[in-house]
This record gives C-alpha cells, structure tokens and sequence, in this order.
C-alpha cells in the first residue's frame, strides 16, 4: 500500500515561541517520514508538541529551524496552490468547525470554489456524492449545521477536507468530541476512506487505544521531543521508553483481558504475539 | 468493598422526570429515573451526550429546578428532604452536605479571586463562624491531603497559575473540605491529559475511602467507571437500560446498548474496529436490573 | 442552489423566531407603534389634514390655538398644524436616520472586520482611530464638526454619520475576534480562501444578529441626536418642521401654550420607544435562535 518515497519529511524541525522575554521549544530537533497511504498516528499530551506538529504541517506558522518537505519538495509558509489543495485538516470540534451561518453543501462546496475545480454547474453534483461518501443523504446540502448532531457535522467535516481531493489529511483528534458508538462509526469510515482513495493520514490525537484500532505507525511526543516511533504491533508488544509505557498504562481498559495485557505492556514483560 | 445494605441511602431518586419548554409542548429529557446510593458507595450514572445524567447530577444539586421553562416530577431524597422541590432547602445543604466536582478545573473555579478567598467561602458554608486564621489552617490541610506540594503558596495562587491537575485538586479539596455526605462528580478529569485523569481519580478513590463520602460520578468514559465505580447505572435517552454491581455488569453485560458501548471501545489488544449500528431500535429495551441490584422500596420523608 | 433551507425548513424557522420575538408583549407593542409611525410618515400626504402647513405658509388668524376639532394638536405661533408638522416631522426624521446609518454602518463594519481579523498594526491603528472618536461624548463630537459646518439638514446628517460609525466599528471588531478563533474560520484558511472570502462570506454573516440588532436601536437614537441638534439650532432650519425645532421653538410659550412642545416631546419618545423596543425584541429573538 505504501510507496517508496515519504510523502511527508520532518527533518530537525523546530520551533521556538517567545513571548515576554521567555521561549519555549514547541518542537525540538524532530525528524519523521510519513509514508505514502499510511495512517501515522502522533501521541502526546499536552505540551507534547502535537499541536504545533499540526500548524507547521498545515502552513499556519513557520518553523524557527530544520524543515518540512512535502513530495520532496520544501514546504514553507508560503505556499504553491498545488500543496494547499493537497494537504487539508479535520479539526477536533465538530460544532465549531462549521459555519452555522451557511448551509452544509456551502461549505463542502467551499473548496471547489477556492481552488477552481470542475464547472462551476458540476460542483453541487461533486457536493452530493461527497455526502453520500461519507454516508449521509444528499439532501443534507441545503441543510444548516443547526441541529446536526456532532457525527454528522464531523462528516460533513470530512466531506469538505476531501473535496479538493487532497493526499495528506490531518486529523487534530478527530473523535475525541464524539460519543463512543458514533466514534467507532467515524473511525470505520475514515479506515475505508483512506483505502478506497489512497489517503495518507497524519492522525494525532491522546488515545492510544483509537492508535491501536486504526494506525499503522505511531510517534510519541513529549514535550516538544520525538521519544518513540514504529509500527503499532511494534511499540504495543515492546514499547521502548518508560514514557511509552505509562502512557499505554494510563489507557482505560473495559475488560480484566485487557487490564491484564495492559498490566504486562505497563511492566514491560514480553507479550504473547496475537494476543486477543 | 462490601457495603452495608440495610443502610438507609444517601441519595434515592424515584421516578424522576425531567421536561423543558412551555407547558403546551415540552421537550422531555428524562423519562422515569430511579437510583439511589448507599452511604460509601461509589455508583456511576454512564451514558452519551444527551443522555441526561448531566441534568441528573444538575438536578441533584438543585441547580435546575427553579429555572423558567424546566418541568420536574418524582423525588430526590437526599438528608432529608426531597431535593426535587428545590429551593432553599437544597440551596442550603450544597457545599456543604452535597458537593460537586466538574469537567473543567480550571473554568471551574473563579479567576478574580485567589484559591485562598474561595476556599474560606467553602468552609464558611459549612460553618459560619469559622475564623479567616482556622479556615487557612484548614485549607492547608486539605490541599496537603490532595498531595500539593507547597499549600501556602497554591492558596496564594490565582486558578489561572495552576496547572489543570493541580486545580482538579483543588476543587477535590475544597468539595470534601466540609465532610459531605455526597460527592458529585460531573466527568472529573475529562478536560486533562490521560495520565493525570488517572492520577485524580486514584486520589479521588482514596480520599472517599477515608472519609466515607458516597460518590456519584457521572461519566461516559466506561473504562474510567470499571476502575472507580462500585455500581453502574446506564442511561439511555432519558432512561435507565442496565444496573449491576461493577464486576456484574463488565463481566456479564446484557442490555443491547450496554454491549454496544463496551464493543464499541478500541481494544488495546487490537482486533481493529467492531461493525456496530449508531443507532438500534434494541437500545430501547426495558430496563435490566442485575440480582441483588434492586431500587430500595422504603418510604422516606 | 445549495443556499440556506428548503421552503418547508424555511417557513418553520420564521413562525419559530416570530414565537421567540412576541412572546414578550412590550416587543410587540414597540412593533405596532413603529408600523404606525412609518406608516403614518409614508402615507403623510394623505393622511395629514393641511398638507401645505409644512411648507412657508401661516394663518394668522388661527396662530396659537389650542387642541380643538380643527386642529387636532393645536397649532404653532404662525397658525401651522402642528399634528401635520409632526407627522412631517416623522417623516424626515426616519429618512435621516435611514440614509445615516446606510452610510455609517457599512463603514464601521468593514473597519470592525478589518481590525478584528487581521489584528497586529492594522488592528492597532484602526481601532485607536475608532477610540478616539469614541472617546468624545456623542453630542459634544456632533456639535464640534457642526462648528466647523453651515447649520442644514445635509451638514447635520454628515456630522452624525461621522460620529456614528465608531460605534459600529467597535461592535464588530467584538464580534470578529470571537469569530476569528472557530473552527470554521481555521477550515476557510487551510482550504486556502481569500481575504475577502473570509470577512465577508465567513465571518460578516454571524455579525447580522448584531448588526441589524443595533440598527434597529440606533434609529431612534439617531432621531434624537438630529432632535438635539436641531434644538441647539445646529441642524434642520425652517421652514423645515423638525421635531426637535419645534420642541426648542415651543419652550417659549411654555406653560401657555403647553401643546407646542408637549406634542412634539412626546412624537420624539414615542419614536425612540418603538425602535427600543423592537431592537430588544430582536435581540430576544435572535438568542433564542442560536
């Protein structure tokens, strides 16, 4: 599924914030490939940096050192029409992340406009089969946000980062603000999403548990340092740093299976492969 | 840990039904409750968003019932009196006989004041002649309790200067500072980092421990309930689904929507993502009450 | 088109914020007064029975006369309706009023969104402009362009759009920041939407509740503030009847001849009340929305 070369190159990336004589080191000395067609997971809490990751990444503030490339070339702050239409987000607030002040096909049709794709009459055409990808009718579009409930609206979110037919999609913990039964239901979609379109997904969020469901790879984050990165079965079964270790201990589990296995992870015993 | 059952509750909630609107067409929210906690226990209300165990906690409190436009039938008994009515009566016995914890410490607490003025308030509700100097004196105490490291100093902080898990120990502090006879937990925690939820929720297990406050901690987190709570009720859009003790229901889960939540759960095991409906008309089940779970049917004040 | 609502989700959305409006009756009352008043300021006219009292004209024979069945409100020192003159008065006060705030309003509001989305010098220089024109009492800062302009009807209504802008501009540079921090705004961003784009199909649409909130109230204080000026002499000149002259024009003859200032004095209040109180509606009608 995974091509050659990364999509995504953090190389050394920085980034310092000063404010009133103090400086903090957001990001520091990160290097990370993302490979095409993955689902990399960022794990961190707060102050990790993941949020940062998330804003050079997405061209909002521009890095103090090293640097990002994207296809291999480099991505700075400003950008070429191209990367913008190739890199989009899903945010983590699904209530806000709509404008309640126009309807739902105007905002998925946003994109189109901006970057000018396909005849202006064929744009509610790929408005309506986009709601439909994503399991919702397409009489949603002349719908407001009002009275949606937060799965649909995330969604529509969804709806609206792949309008332009983007390659890279971040997720800034995109079902940490949804009930558990609807998270699983988003989760499921954005997996066959990012099969049936190739997507490669740049997926942060705190839950080691969704990692585990859904990633392919994960980098741990503290404080603004790359601790740990790898496969998910990988850093499940034998995670290296004790950071990594508390966090999966942190995780909380619904079965005395599960406290078990997370138990042995926490204490670093060797774990059975395939464990179930 | 066994608790006495013949022990006449804490809380019961009976019947309780909850609408909001205008007389002619009004919105229910709650269908029918009952609960009730035994003095000790830690019971946990879990359910999704607009479920309506937060208008539950709410109406516990008697923080609901003398809004506009908010319809209230059945009984709260709580310390004796039925805190459903609402009023002053209620208004009287919070902070100091009933307390509660929220989401978000640090929005929580007032930022125009110092910890150290909100914690004399709290104190001062449960004893009106207590001392500027007693008060301080107590107040160290509790946050020595809650494990912060240097108390002067926090009293002397604005919520503001203090870290997310800092404040949730703060307000653990102050809640328990008057002894309470309940302890509401509003999904404490869920604003903060994974590790320090853990933390708070070890610390607030064992200060209820030691001071036999009964706990009702509303959540929608089932992994953080298997680890706090004693017993479980699951609600439903305005209904209760499933009651059991902790180890009956997480062992044994038999309600269509409780078994959906729990395989609905990411599973650290891996096995990827269970196939589950959003919605099921199965979820709306009567009520299963696992044995020996049962409401308790004496007549109160 | 994919615009707001089908025709039924559309009806539903009306009958729903016209229960959020009338459900307080003093909303309705300011509503009926003002359809009156417009009403009556339209049809002036025809509704009015000397019509030509309101140009240079006089009956001496009937000057300072008192409420009777010929003149309903009595009549001025030089024999005019006074009921005409003041439904007149109307008349002119709503056009200026509509025409100030058709030019004050988009000005401030392009300034609130400017200086509230772009923030750092643009938002710096911008809105200390704004405060120092806020900074003056409203009347003394009419007063002073006035000084420096002939007294007409033109000048007054320049001097109060000049002093009325701010207002607005502060308002929605409120309501801007507060936009500028959801999500919707970080998604038009990243999509990579103009400037324009995000101000005024973005963000301008949540600023209506306000806007038209504000309008709403602001006509009435602008019929007040052209009173004022005109009281002071500053404003409308006659024969032109204004409320505002006519209520300065008529303290002389006070207590006498009550009815010349009475009447006018309480055209001007009844004006300011409707408008507050349909804006107060609104206002209830729109949180009620959101």
């Amino acid at each position: 599924m995974t091509g050659n070369a990364p999509i995504l190159e953090l190389d050394r990336l920085g980034k310092v914030f000063s404010a009133d004589g103090h400086s903090v080191a957001a990001l520091d000395d990160v290097s990370l490939a993302f490979r095409r067609g993955e689902c990399h997971a960022i794990v961190g809490e707060s102050g990790s940096g993941k949020t940062t990751l998330a804003n050079l990444v997405l061209g909002l503030i521009g890095a103090t050192s090293g640097e990002i490339r994207f296809d291999g070339a480099t991505l700075g702050r400003s950008r070429t029409r191209e990367q913008k239409r190739a890199i989009q987000l899903v945010q983590q607030n699904p209530l806000s992340a709509l404008n309640p002040r126009r309807s739902v096909g105007a905002s998925i049709r946003l994109p189109l406009d901006v970057h000018d794709l396909g005849r202006r009459s064929e744009r509610d055409a790929r408005v309506a089969s986009l709601l439909k990808e994503v399991g919702l009718e397409p009489e949603h579009a002349r719908r407001s946000p009002r009275g949606l409930s937060g799965g649909q609206r995330q969604r529509i979110a969804i709806a609206r980062a792949l309008a332009c037919e983007p390659e890279l999609l971040v997720l800034d913990e995109p079902t940490s603000a949804l009930d558990v039964l609807v998270q699983a239901r988003v989760l499921q979609l954005l997996q066959r999403l990012r099969q049936e379109r190739g997507l490669t997904y740049l997926f942060i969020t705190h839950d080691l548990a969704v990692v585990r469901a859904i990633a392919d790879r994960v980098s741990v984050f503290q404080k603004g340092r790359l601790v740990e990165t790898g496969p998910v079965e990988a850093i499940f079964s034998d995670p290296k740093s004790a950071y990594t270790r508390e966090l999966i201990g942190a995780i909380p589990v619904v079965t005395e299976a599960e406290a078990a296995l997370r138990a042995a992870i926490r204490a670093g015993a060797p774990v059975p492969a395939g464990a179930e | 840990m066994a608790h006495n059952t013949l022990q006449k509750p804490v809380l019961t909630i009976r019947d309780l039904r909850l609408a909001f609107g205008d007389r002619r067409h009004p919105t229910p929210v709650l269908h029918g409750i009952s609960m009730h906690i035994r003095p000790g226990e830690k019971v946990a209300l879990v359910g999704e968003s607009g479920s309506g165990k937060s208008v539950t906690a709410r109406l516990a409190m008697g923080l609901l019932q003398d809004q506009k436009r908010v319809h209230v039938s059945g009984s709260i008994f709580f310390d004796g009196i039925d805190a459903a009515r609402g009023g002053a009566e209620i208004a009287r016995r919070r902070g100091n006989r009933v307390a509660m914890i929220f989401q978000d410490p640090t929005s929580a607490l007032n930022p125009t004041f110092k910890i150290r003025g909100q914690f004399r308030d709290v104190l001062r509700s449960g004893d009106r002649s207590i001392s500027n100097d007693e008060a301080d004196r107590r107040a160290e105490a509790a946050l020595a309790e809650v494990s912060i490291p240097d108390p002067k100093r926090a009293l002397d902080s604005y919520a503001f200067q203090l870290s997310g898990g800092m404040n949730q120990r703060v307000m653990i502090a102050m809640a328990l500072a008057n002894r309470p006879q309940l302890l509401i937990a509003d999904e404490p925690g869920t604003a903060l980092d994974v590790t320090v939820q853990a933390q708070t929720l070890n610390l607030m297990h064992e200060l209820t421990e030691k001071t036999g406050t009964s706990v009702l901690l509303i959540s929608h987190n089932l992994g953080v309930v298997r680890e706090f709570a004693d017993r479980v009720y699951v609600i439903y859009r305005g209904r209760i689904v499933e009651h059991g003790t902790t180890a009956q229901l997480f062992n044994d889960p038999r309600h269509p929507y409780t078994r959906a939540l729990l395989a609905a759960i990411p599973k650290i095991s891996g096995g990827g993502l269970p196939d589950l409906p959003e919605r099921s008309p199965e979820f709306e089940n009567p009520l299963i009450v696992h044995e020996g779970c049962g409401e308790p049917t004496e007549a109160f004040a | 088109m994919s615009e707001p609502g089908s025709p039924v989700l559309a009806s539903r959305t009306r009958s729903k914020a016209w229960t959020a409006y009338s459900a307080d009756p003093l909303s309705v009352i300011g509503l009926v007064i003002v359809v009156a008043i417009v009403g009556l300021a339209i049809f002036a006219p025809f509704v009015t029975p000397y019509p030509d009292h309101v140009g240079p004209t006089g009956d001496f024979a009937a000057m300072n006369a008192a409420p009777s069945a010929d003149f309903w409100f009595g009549t001025d020192v030089i024999g005019r309706d006074l009921f005409t003159r003041i439904i007149y008065g109307y008349r002119l006060s709503l056009i200026m009023a509509i025409v100030v705030l058709a030019i004050a309003t988009p000005i401030g509001v392009i300034v609130g969104l400017v200086a509230g989305y772009k923030g750092g010098w643009t938002d710096y220089i911008l809105m200390r402009i704004t405060d120092v024109f806020l900074a003056v009492p409203p009347l003394v800062l009419a007063m002073a362009i006035m000084g420096f302009l002939e007294p007409t009807l033109l000048n007054g209504m320049l001097a109060i759009t000049a002093m009325w802008w701010p207002w607005y501009a502060r308002l929605i540079y409120n309501v801007t920041r507060a936009e500028a921090q959801e999500g919707y705004v970080l998604a038009a961003e990243t999509v990579g939407a103009s400037t324009a784009h995000i101000l005024f199909r973005e963000i301008l649409p949540n600023c209506w509740p306000s806007i038209l909130t504000k309008m709403t109230l602001d006509i009435g204080f602008v019929i007040l503030m052209a009173s004022s000026l005109s009281f002071l002499g500053l404003g409308v000149q006659p024969p032109t009847p204004d409320l505002g002259s006519m209520v300065a024009d008529g303290a002389k003859y006070m207590p006498d001849a009550w009815w010349l200032t009475v009447f006018p004095a309480i055209a001007i209040l009844l004006v300011v009340l409707g408008f507050n109180l349909v804006g107060d509606g609104l206002r209830e009608a729109f949180e009620a929305e959101s």
